[in-house]
C-alpha cells in the first residue's frame, strides 16, 4: 500500500492505496465521484477526463500514486456553489449531450481548452476534443456548446461591452 | 481493465532510479507518461513486478536548446512539443509530427522519449528521430552511454538498451540553417496509430541538397530509415524527378505487413506517395528559411 | 390534425424545450449502473474463451477459489444444477450462459468468479485452469453452410448442419415475370459488415437477491426492462412479482442493452446462492467480443429495369452470419427482421426475397443497431442497387430515383412484400437535398474535375424506414405483444407524473414525453415529471428500440391525456354548473361557451378531481393507456453526401453532407434534430471504419478501441439538416419516430459517393468499410 494525498476539487484527501489502483478508480470508488466514467480499456475514449495539474488526462490511464501531490478536478468540481459554469450551462443549451456518458470528460476536455484559447473556432474545438469520443450527438451541438461557453466567457470577462451574441444555433459552417 | 499488482518505487534522484533497475532488472518497469505501459497493464498484457516511477526525478522535464541542438528530457511530454515555437521555427519535421501523436489528452502525459523506448514500429517520434539523425542517452549504475537513433531499434518493441538502463534525454542535432521537413501520417482516425507514416527532412547546401533524412513508420520490425533514398538525395539538384526517385527507392526500403489497414502494395505506394509530398514540402521550407 | 403552437410556458409540441434531464448529467451527477454501490456487494468478472471453437475437457478452479478475497467461483456445471447453464434467446434459440459442453466463440462465458473487489476478481481468473481441446472454427457463413461443415450447434437436437433459419417474403412468380420483361438487370453482391454498436457505456447489472425477502432487484443496463423482467422470470422460475429491474441512467443503447446476457444470469444467480448482493460490469473488450454485434448481412440483389429507367422488379438473396447462437432480437416472426423494406422508396410491384442464417464460430447477437430490424442493411441494398442502375443505364442517379419513387397521391401504399406505407412525399425531400446541396453545379464541377484527373462524388441515399413495431396482430418479442403504455396522473396541485414503458439511453423521454402531455393538457411540460425503467412502478411496455418510442408510447401518451381531458371535461361541468356539451377546450382552460368569463382552468379541474368532484364519478384524475398501434410509421428523408478522393492514396474526405428528415411531427426538433445528428455520425463510422471481423481461426479483430475504430469530432462530418413534416395519418400526435433514420440511411450515402467519383473508372462496388486502402486497390484495379 502506498499513501498519498490528493487535492481533488480543492479538497485534500489522505489515503493509503494499492499501487494499481487506477486514479479513474481511486476518484469513483474511494471518493465516490461518480462523475468520472470510464468508456473503455485502451486510452482511446476520454470518458474519464479530469483535469491534473490544470491539463486534460485520461485518469484511467493513471495510477492513484501518480496524481501524489497533485490537484485533480473532476467534473464535479465545474460547477461552484451550485452555479453551472458556462460550458457545462452551454451544453445544456445547446443540446451537447444525449445519454450523457462521455459529458464530463467532454466537458473537462472543453474547459481546459477555453482556458489556453477563449475564442476557438470550430476546427480547434473539435481538434481539442477528438481525444473524447461521443456516440450519441455526432459532435455538432458538442461544437455549439464550446462556442457557447467560450461566449458567455468573453461577456462574463468584459460585461461592460454587451456584445450582441450570435445566435449559436446557426447551421454548423461547412468547409 | 484492473492491472496486476506490482511494487512502486517513485525515486527523487536518478540515482536511487538506477539503483532499483539494478536491483530488479528485468522484473521491473520504467514509468514516464505510461501512455503505452499502463493499457498493457490494464489488459494484463504486461505484468511487471516493480514499477519505477520517473516522475519525481527533477531534470528530466526540460526542452533545451544548445549551439549542438535540442535536449529534449524524459519527461518531456508530446503537448509540450506541439506547443513549441522554437520546434515551428527550427526543427518542423518535429513541429508537424508532435500534433499527429495519439489524441489530445494521450499527449498531455506521453512523452517523446517514452515512445522511443516503448520501440513500437507504428510510433511516430521513432521516424522522426531517425530523419534528424537524433541520439539516445541512456543511464545506469555503471554510467552513461550515447546511442545513435540508427542504432536504438532492434526489432518489434525492442531496443538496444539493458533492463538496468534507462533513457534519459534525447539529442537531436541542430540542422542547417537552411532545412526543412515533414511529417506526413496516414491514419485511419484521431489517436489510430499509423498506417504509414514518413519523416522527411532535406538540408539544402547551395543549391544542392545537403544531408537528407528519410525514415519510415509502421512498413517493418521497427521505424527504418530509408537509406538508399538518403543517398538518391544527397548531393543531388533537388526536384519532382529526384525525389520520384528517392520515394521508390523509399518504397523498396518498406516492408510493411498486409492486415486490416492494407496491402502492402498499397503501403508502399502510400510509402511513395508520402515520400514525395513530404520531401517538395520540406524543400519548400528549406527555401524558405 | 390541427395544431396550434402554444406559448413557451407550456412547452406542447413543435417546442425546442432544453432537456430536463440535462441538469444532473452536466453535474456529473447522473446514476450509471458502475455508480450503483450496495451494501455488502460483490463484485463479479467472467473468465470467457480464448479459442473459438473447442470442447471444454476440464475447468479446476480450486487455486482461483483459493485466493484471498475471492468468494466464490461459478462454473457452467454449477449453473446446470439449477438448471441454468442455457438460457432462451430472443429468436427462440438457446445460448449456453456459461459453457458446459464446447466454447463456440471466441470471448464466450465459461467460469465467474465472485470476490470482495474488483481487482482481485480479476487476478482469479488467470487462476482457473481450463483444458479446452479445439475443434476446427468455421468463420465463413457461406462455407458453414456447405454440407461437409463441422456442425457448430450439436447441442440442439436434430440440428445436423449449420443452417439457422430460412424466410422469403413477397412474390417470386411476379418477380421472376418482371424480370423476364426486363431489358436491363443490374446485379450487387455486397456484405454489409459485422459492426457493434458500442455505447460509451458497456453492459453491467447489480444483482440484489435478497433471501430474507425473497425479492429479486437487478438493477440492469436495459432497454427494455419490462420485457427483461418477465424472461428473468420464465429463465430462472423466479416468481415475477418479486423481480423488480431498475435501469438508472443508461449510457447509450443503440440495440446492445436489449438482449439478455449471461452475465446478468450469472451475477443473479451467483447474487441468490451468496445472499449478497453481486455486480457485474463489462469491460470494453469483454462488450465488443461478446455482446449483441449488428448487421454482418451477405447480400445478392437484382433490379429488374426498362430501358428509360422505369423499376420492374426486385430480387434478393442474402446469408447472415448469426454467430454460434440466433440472438437476433426482433419480433418472433420475423426471422429476417423487417428486412422486406427492401424495395425501400420505389414503386416496384414485384419483389422477392429470401433469406438464410448460419451459425458460425462468432459472436451471437444480431441486434437492431439504431435501426428497426435489419431494416438498415435492406435500404443499404436498395440503394447502392438503385445508384448502380443509374450508371448502367446512364441516368442521373436523382432523376432515377425521381422517376421511380412512390407518388405522394398513392399513399397508403401496399408494398409488393406487405407492408403499408402510411404517409410519404419522397420526390420533395429529394427536390430539397438537391437544393441545398447545389446538386446541378457540383455535377458540373465533377465533370470538369474528371478532365483533370480530381476524383469528386456526389451519392445520393433516398431511404424509407419500418419503426413503431408494431400492430399486436404481427409484432410480438417472445409472445409479448409489440404494444406499449402511458399512465399518468394529474395531482391535486395540477402537477402531473407521467409513468411510461419505454426506456431512454439519452433519447430525452423526460422531456419529450412531458411535451406530449403538456400539448394535450396545456400543462406546462416543467411540471409533468416522466418516471421509466423501473417494473415495480410503471406500467408494462416492451421497452426502447426500433423507433418505437414516439410511435407506440408516444401515442399512449397522447390518448391517456385525452381521456384524463374527457374526464376534466365532466369534472369542469360540474365545477361550472353546466353541461359537458355547454363546454368549449381553449388551450388549457375549460370556457362555457358564449360566457368566456365562465372558466376554469386545467389546474382547476384538478383540484377539484381530488376535492369536489361530482358524485358519478371517481375521485382522482388518473389512467393509464396500453396502445397498440395500428400500423408502423414510415420515416424517410434523403441523404446528399459530397466527397473527394486522393486519387494517389485512396484516403477519401467529406466536403458536404446534406441531410433532408421527415419523421412526421416533431415533437421537440431540437432533441429529434440531436438524433439525427448521431445517426449522420454513425452511418458514417459504419461507412468508414466501424467493423468486427475474424481471422481464420475465429480470433476478434477489433475487440478493443484500438481496433474497433470509432470517429471522433475530427473525422466526423459537419452534417448540414433540414427538415420536413409530412403528419403520419394514424399516429394521434402525426409523428413516426426518428431515433434511427440517420444510420439506416446514411450509409449508402457515404459509400454511394465514393463510388460516384469513381465510376467513369468502372468502379460499382466497394465493400463497408470503405477504407482508402479498398478505395486505392479498385481504382488499381479499374485503371490497370
Amino acid at each position: 500500500m502506498a499513501r498519498i494525498t490528493v487535492t481533488v476539487n480543492g479538497a485534500d484527501h489522505t489515503d493509503e492505496v494499492e499501487p494499481r489502483l487506477l486514479l479513474a478508480h481511486y476518484l469513483r470508488d474511494k471518493l465516490r465521484l461518480t462523475g468520472t466514467h470510464i468508456g473503455c480499456d485502451t486510452t482511446n475514449c476520454g470518458a474519464c477526463t479530469v483535469l491534473c495539474d490544470g491539463l486534460p488526462v485520461k485518469s484511467c490511464t493513471m495510477f492513484a500514486v501518480q496524481a501524489d501531490g497533485r490537484e485533480i478536478i473532476t467534473v464535479e468540481g465545474l460547477a461552484t456553489g451550485g452555479q453551472l459554469q458556462p460550458i457545462q450551462q452551454g451544453f445544456k443549451e445547446e443540446h451537447g449531450l444525449q445519454c450523457g456518458f462521455c459529458t464530463p470528460g467532454m466537458m473537462v476536455a472543453a474547459t481546459a481548452l477555453l482556458e489556453r484559447n477563449p475564442d476557438p473556432s470550430e476546427e480547434e474545438i473539435r481538434w481539442a476534443l477528438s481525444g473524447n469520443v461521443c456516440r450519441c450527438t455526432g459532435y455538432v451541438n458538442i461544437v455549439k456548446a464550446v462556442r457557447w461557453a467560450a461566449q458567455a466567457m468573453q461577456e462574463q470577462a468584459a460585461p461592460e461591452e454587451p456584445a450582441t451574441r450570435q445566435p449559436a444555433t446557426e447551421q454548423a459552417a461547412t468547409r | 481493465m484492473f492491472p496486476a499488482a506490482f511494487d512502486y518505487r517513485s525515486p527523487a534522484a536518478l540515482e536511487d532510479v538506477l539503483d532499483s533497475l539494478a536491483a530488479y532488472g528485468d522484473e521491473a518497469k520504467v514509468l514516464a507518461g505510461g501512455m503505452s505501459l499502463i493499457p498493457m497493464m490494464k489488459l494484463r498484457f504486461a505484468s511487471p513486478e516493480v514499477l519505477v516511477d520517473l516522475g519525481r526525478v527533477p531534470g528530466l522535464d526540460a526542452v533545451q536548446e544548445t549551439p549542438d541542438g535540442l535536449r529534449i528530457g524524459a519527461l518531456v511530454r508530446h503537448a509540450e512539443l506541439e506547443a513549441s515555437e522554437l520546434l515551428r521555427q527550427r526543427y518542423p519535421v518535429m513541429a508537424a509530427a508532435a500534433p499527429l501523436i495519439a489524441d489530445p489528452l494521450v499527449r498531455n502525459r506521453g512523452t517523446l522519449v517514452g515512445s522511443l523506448a516503448h520501440a513500437d514500429p507504428a510510433g511516430d517520434w521513432g521516424s522522426v528521430m531517425l530523419a534528424l539523425n537524433a541520439e539516445v542517452v541512456a543511464r545506469s549504475t555503471a554510467g552513461q552511454r550515447v546511442i545513435p537513433v540508427r542504432e536504438f531499434f532492434t526489432g518489434p518493441f525492442s531496443t538496444v538498451l539493458q533492463p538496468t538502463e534507462v533513457a534519459v534525454e534525447v539529442r537531436v542535432p541542430r540542422p542547417s540553417s537552411r532545412s526543412g521537413g515533414t511529417y506526413l501520417k496516414l491514419e485511419r482516425k484521431v489517436g489510430d496509430f499509423a498506417t504509414v507514416g514518413v519523416a522527411a527532412h532535406l538540408e539544402l547546401d547551395n543549391e544542392r541538397i545537403g544531408r537528407a533524412g528519410l525514415a519510415l513508420t509502421a512498413v517493418g520490425g521497427h521505424n527504418v530509415v530509408a537509406a538508399e533514398a538518403e543517398e538518391v538525395l544527397a548531393g543531388a539538384e533537388p526536384g519532382p524527378e529526384v525525389f520520384a526517385e528517392a520515394a521508390e527507392a523509399a518504397a523498396r526500403a518498406a516492408d510493411p505487413p498486409s492486415d486490416v489497414r492494407g496491402s502492402a502494395d498499397y503501403k508502399r505506394q502510400v510509402v511513395r506517395t508520402y515520400v514525395r509530398r513530404g520531401l517538395a514540402r520540406s524543400l519548400e521550407l528549406a527555401q524558405a528559411a | 390534425m390541427t395544431t396550434t403552437m402554444p406559448g413557451p410556458e407550456i412547452h406542447g409540441l413543435g417546442h425546442s424545450m432544453k432537456r430536463k434531464e440535462d441538469d444532473r448529467f452536466v453535474r456529473g451527477r447522473g446514476t450509471y449502473i458502475e455508480d450503483v454501490v450496495l451494501p455488502r456487494m460483490l463484485h463479479m468478472a467472467l473468465l470467457r474463451s480464448p479459442l473459438a471453437h473447442a470442447r471444454i475437457a476440464s475447468i479446476d478452479p480450486s487455486a482461483a477459489a483459493e485466493l484471498p478475497g475471492v468468494v466464490a467461483v461459478v462454473t457452467g456445471a454449477d449453473l446446470a444444477a439449477h438448471n441454468l447453464a442455457w438460457m432462451p434467446t430472443l429468436s427462440g434459440d438457446t445460448q449456453a450462459v456459461l459453457a458446459t459442453d464446447k466454447v463456440r466463440f471466441q470471448g464466450q462465458e465459461v467460469a465467474a468468479v465472485v470476490a470482495e473487489d474488483p481487482y482481485v476478481a480479476r487476478d482469479a481468473l488467470e487462476l482457473i485452469e481450463v483444458d479446452y481441446e479445439e475443434l476446427p472454427a468455421v468463420v465463413d457463413p457461406h462455407a458453414a453452410l456447405r454440407p461437409a461443415a463441422p456442425v457448430i450447434r450439436d447441442d440442439k437436437e436434430g440440428q445436423d448442419t449449420n443452417l439457422a433459419y430460412t424466410w422469403e417474403a413477397g412474390d417470386k412468380a411476379a418477380a421472376d415475370a418482371a424480370f423476364a420483361q426486363a431489358d436491363v438487370v443490374v446485379s450487387l453482391d455486397t456484405h454489409y459488415p459485422r459492426c457493434h454498436p458500442s455505447p460509451m457505456e458497456t453492459c453491467g447489472c447489480v444483482a440484489d437477491v435478497n433471501a430474507a425477502t425473497g425479492k429479486a432487484t437487478i438493477y440492469m443496463t436495459s432497454q427494455a426492462p419490462h420485457a427483461h423482467r418477465t424472461l428473468f422470470a420464465m429463465v430462472a422460475g423466479l416468481p415475477e412479482q418479486n423481480i423488480q429491474i431498475k435501469t438508472v441512467d443508461i449510457g447509450g443503447g443503440f440495440g446492445n442493452k436489449v438482449p439478455i446476457y449471461p452475465g446478468y444470469v450469472v451475477a443473479t444467480a451467483a447474487s441468490l446462492l451468496l445472499d449478497r448482493p453481486v455486480k457485474w460490469i463489462e469491460d470494453r473488450t469483454e462488450n465488443l467480443i461478446s455482446t449483441g454485434f449488428a448487421r454482418d448481412y451477405h447480400m445478392h440483389g437484382e433490379l429488374a429495369l426498362n430501358r428509360d429507367g422505369r423499376m420492374l422488379g426486385l430480387r434478393v438473396s442474402m446469408v447472415s452470419d448469426q454467430g454460434a447462437f440466433f440472438a437476433d432480437a426482433q419480433p418472433s416472426k420475423c426471422r429476417a427482421g423487417l428486412f422486406h423494406i427492401v424495395t425501400g422508396s420505389y414503386d416496384l410491384t414485384a419483389a422477392h426475397v429470401t433469406g438464410r442464417g448460419a451459425y458460425t464460430n462468432k459472436a451471437p447477437g444480431g441486434v437492431a443497431y439504431r435501426c428497426s430490424f435489419r431494416v438498415t442493411e435492406a435500404s443499404f441494398l436498395i440503394e447502392r442497387l438503385v445508384q448502380n442502375a443509374a450508371y448502367e443505364l446512364g441516368i442521373d442517379p436523382a432523376e432515377l430515383r425521381r422517376l421511380n419513387f412512390i407518388r405522394p397521391e398513392q399513399f397508403p401504399y401496399q408494398s409488393a412484400t406487405g407492408f403499408l406505407y402510411d404517409s410519404g412525399n419522397y420526390p420533395a425531400a429529394l427536390q430539397k437535398a438537391l437544393d441545398a446541396v447545389g446538386y446541378d453545379e457540383l455535377r458540373r464541377e465533377q465533370a470538369e474535375g474528371r478532365a483533370q484527373g480530381k476524383l469528386m462524388g456526389i451519392g445520393i441515399a433516398s431511404f424509407t424506414e419500418v419503426v413503431g413495431a408494431g400492430p399486436h396482430k404481427d409484432y410480438d418479442i417472445a409472445g409479448i405483444k409489440m404494444f406499449d403504455s402511458a399512465e399518468l396522473r394529474v395531482h391535486p396541485t395540477g402537477k402531473a407524473i407521467l409513468k411510461i414503458g419505454v426506456q431512454t439511453q439519452g433519447q430525452g423521454h423526460e422531456t419529450t414525453f412531458a411535451q406530449i402531455v403538456a400539448n394535450e393538457l396545456r400543462i406546462p411540460a416543467e411540471d409533468v415529471l416522466v418516471q421509466y425503467g423501473d417494473t415495480d412502478n410503471t406500467p408494462y411496455g416492451l421497452g426502447t428500440y426500433a423507433s418505437r418510442s414516439t410511435p407506440t408510447a408516444g401515442a399512449a401518451t397522447a390518448v391517456v391525456s385525452r381521456k384524463l381531458l374527457d374526464k376534466g371535461r365532466k369534472i369542469a361541468a360540474h365545477v361550472l354548473e353546466c353541461s359537458p356539451d355547454d363546454l368549449e377546450w381553449q388551450s388549457g382552460r375549460f370556457v362555457v361557451k358564449g360566457t368566456p368569463e365562465q372558466a376554469v382552468t386545467i389546474q382547476d379541474v384538478a383540484f377539484a378531481a381530488y376535492t369536489n368532484h361530482p358524485d358519478d364519478l371517481e375521485a382522482g384524475l388518473e389512467g393509464v393507456t396500453y396502445y397498440d398501434p395500428p400500423n408502423m410509421t414510415y420515416p424517410f428523408g434523403t441523404y446528399v453526401v459530397v466527397v473527394d478522393v486522393d486519387p494517389e492514396t485512396g484516403v477519401w474526405t467529406v466536403r458536404r453532407a446534406v441531410a433532408v428528415d421527415d419523421c412526421g411531427v416533431r415533437i421537440n426538433p431540437m432533441i429529434v434534430e440531436g438524433q439525427l445528428h448521431g445517426g449522420l455520425a454513425e452511418g458514417y463510422g459504419i461507412a468508414a471504419m466501424q467493423l468486427i471481423t475474424f481471422d481464420e481461426q475465429g480470433n476478434c479483430i477489433g475487440s478493443n478501441f484500438m481496433d474497433y475504430l470509432l470517429p471522433t469530432s475530427w473525422e466526423t462530418p459537419r452534417f448540414e439538416t433540414y427538415a420536413m413534416e409530412t403528419p403520419s395519418p394514424h399516429h394521434p400526435l402525426g409523428a413516426k419516430g426518428v431515433g434511427e433514420s440517420a444510420t439506416v440511411g446514411s450509409p449508402a450515402a457515404y459509400v454511394n459517393a465514393v463510388i460516384d467519383a469513381l465510376t467513369h473508372l468502372g468502379v460499382r462496388n466497394i465493400d463497408m468499410p470503405v477504407t482508402s486502402a479498398k478505395v486505392w486497390q479498385a481504382i488499381q484495379q479499374a485503371s490497370p
